[in-house]
């Protein structure tokens, strides 16, 4: 059963990652990330992170797939334009692709762990039976790595300010409200009396 | 049994995707940040796998900064994808020759 959800989840994932880098639409490309996304969550599952899979759910899924399909419908790009050549990079990237999964295999195939590794495990996990997961995390996190985990609030943070410093622009062709000056008319200059005489227009 | 390795072979494969994607689509910005984002992801998965392999917890807390860098990149690149959008009508990257670098 575990096999079969590893194979289910292994293969989306691959075919889905394969998708994003092929499809002709980038709204499809996005959408295929998403589903990327989502299996990598259920691998995550069934490795027992269950926080790091929500986590990609909510953070990757929620809100980062989401930014780039924003940007991707905002933006008014002739992507066919953006294709050419295609075709012409296509030797060279399978070329690396090839070589870096044949260097990959062979650190595979020469690689063992330490035989201390099992010592030198900085923080070792309780058993999921005693303390789930998030728990466990949870203690790590505001425990031992406070500060870490301050430094990428802050990271969050600035990169939130760079985003909006980048894309906020004041447009001066366009009419605005000014509230001050609307509270500030009086009747004195708002209104203008005239005299009408009888059967004239004015 | 699925083991380590299983999960290491899925994150390779989908880090040479990533990488592939980058060569195969030289010219769309938003297709290269979308493989980057892929090969975040292989990384987190070899993170996790190897965390719950070897039962030490700070594998999955370090796969939550590499999440949080990687929204942080995503905002700060499509903003300023956005931004070179306004001013230059395209996104072409062959065409970011501005500074003559």
């Amino acid at each position: 059963m575990i096999a079969f959800a590893f194979y289910l989840f292994a293969g989306v994932a691959v075919a889905s990652g394969l998708m994003v880098v092929l499809s002709r639409n980038p709204v499809h490309s996005v959408l295929w990330l998403i589903l990327a996304f989502f299996s990598s969550a259920g691998l995550f599952i069934l490795m027992g992170a269950e926080f790091v899979a929500m986590l990609l759910v909510i953070v990757y899924v929620g809100a980062v797939a989401v930014l780039f399909l924003f940007v991707v419908m905002m933006l008014d790009v002739d992507f066919a334009e953006l294709r050419e050549g295609f075709a012409r990079y296509l030797p060279l990237g399978l070329l690396i692709g090839l070589v870096l999964i044949v260097e990959l295999g062979l650190v595979f195939g020469t690689w063992v762990f330490a035989d201390n590794a099992p010592e030198l495990r900085a923080a070792v996990a309780p058993a999921p039976t005693d303390v789930e997961n998030t728990v466990a995390l949870g203690q790590l996190i505001y425990t031992q790595y406070v500060y870490l985990f301050q430094a990428a609030g802050l990271i969050l943070f600035v990169a939130m300010v760079g985003a909006i410093v980048l894309t906020l622009r004041h447009r001066t062709d366009i009419k605005r409200q000014d509230i001050l000056d609307q509270i500030y008319r009086d009747p004195a200059t708002a209104i203008e009396m005239k005299d009408i005489k009888p059967g004239q227009g004015l | 049994m699925i083991g380590l390795e299983h999960y290491l072979t899925v994150a390779a494969i989908l880090f040479v995707t990533g990488i592939f994607g980058i060569f195969l689509n030289r010219k769309n910005v938003i297709v290269i940040l979308m493989s980057i984002e892929l090969m975040l992801l292989a990384v987190n998965i070899n993170f996790v796998a190897f965390s719950t392999h070897l039962g030490d917890l700070v594998g999955q807390v370090f796969t939550l900064f590499v999440l949080t860098v990687a929204a942080a990149e995503a905002a700060i690149g499509l903003a300023i994808l956005v931004c070179f959008f306004r001013n230059s009508s395209t996104i072409a990257v062959d065409k970011i020759n501005v500074m003559k670098g």
